[in-house]
């Protein structure tokens, strides 16, 4: 069984509610095989994909992106800087629906860099990231054509040759 | 002003006009050509505007890092392009950052706006 450090529920009360973390980690297979995520917010989608995929907030946790949203001058390398109110903003809907916490500590910055990421394309060859459609494992929608609307199901998979 | 008469695009007229009260000398001035050579040359960093705009304008770029696809810049053929003084200080600031390394001068965003609205 494939475990990833997803918050999948898009209800909040996890932290509070012991129970109701139990009942979902008891469902989390089905829950995993479905890979959708639906939480959204106008400003997080124009902003953030205006250059790449808005990366659905359940795939880093609040402290990352936290880290993420207060480094945005310098953004992996680029000036990606937004007036106060939409950070804010953005920040606010990412850290309310962030994934959880890893068990491991110190929060990356980078999802390619978490364990589930790696577990989970980890029967990918090498190869296949350095193609020209696929130009780096950031780059989601390249194989995962439903990326753009928070579909990273397993069904929804095309790997271009 | 040299560029064409800019009846649709208000937003980029007055985006001009404070530019232009900002940097007094340029009135005048703004000039497509120095706005291509501008739009061109890397300024110091590895970038220039062309690494993801391309040197045409009027075609679709791509993020020179994420590869993600980006709308033609040049008005007359996306006609979205300057419609939000907002957006259009928004993404000078980013990308005068990357390019430059610093703001834009006024002077070099009317300047590459006379160039891209002179554009047909």
């Amino acid at each position: 069984m494939k475990t990833l450090d997803l918050n999948l529920s898009e209800a909040r009360p996890l932290a509070a509610a012991p129970l109701a973390l139990a009942l979902l980690l008891a469902s989390f297979p089905a829950a995993a095989d479905s890979h959708v995520f639906t939480a959204t917010n106008e400003k997080w989608k124009t902003e953030c994909g205006g250059c790449h995929v808005a990366y659905p907030p359940q795939l880093l946790p609040a402290s990352s992106w936290k880290a993420i949203m207060a480094g945005l001058d310098r953004h992996f390398g680029t000036d990606a800087s937004l007036d106060s109110a939409t950070a804010t903003e953005i920040a606010a809907f990412l850290e309310s629906n962030a994934g959880r916490v890893a068990r491991d500590g110190a929060p990356s910055l980078r999802i390619t860099e978490t364990r589930w990421f790696i577990r989970e394309h980890d029967e990918l060859a090498a190869s296949i990231w350095k193609r020209p459609q696929v130009k780096t494992a950031a780059n989601c929608g390249a194989c995962h054509i439903g990326a753009d609307h928070g579909n990273f199901s397993e069904h929804n998979i095309r790997v271009p040759k | 002003m040299r560029f064409p008469a800019i009846t649709r695009t208000a937003v980029a007229a007055a985006f001009m006009a404070t530019a232009a009260a900002a940097a007094p000398q340029s009135v005048a001035g703004f000039s497509p050509q120095v706005g291509e050579q501008f739009f061109k040359s890397t300024h110091g960093n590895d970038w220039s505007c062309a690494s993801c705009h391309t040197a045409d304008p009027r075609s679709v770029g791509k993020h020179a890092k994420t590869g993600k696809e980006i709308a033609p810049l040049a008005p007359t053929a996306n006609p979205q392009r300057f419609t939000s003084a907002e957006k259009v200080e928004k993404w000078f600031k980013r990308n005068c950052g990357d390019v430059l390394g610093r703001d834009c001068s006024p002077e070099e965003k009317g300047n590459v706006l006379a160039y891209l609205l002179s554009l047909k």
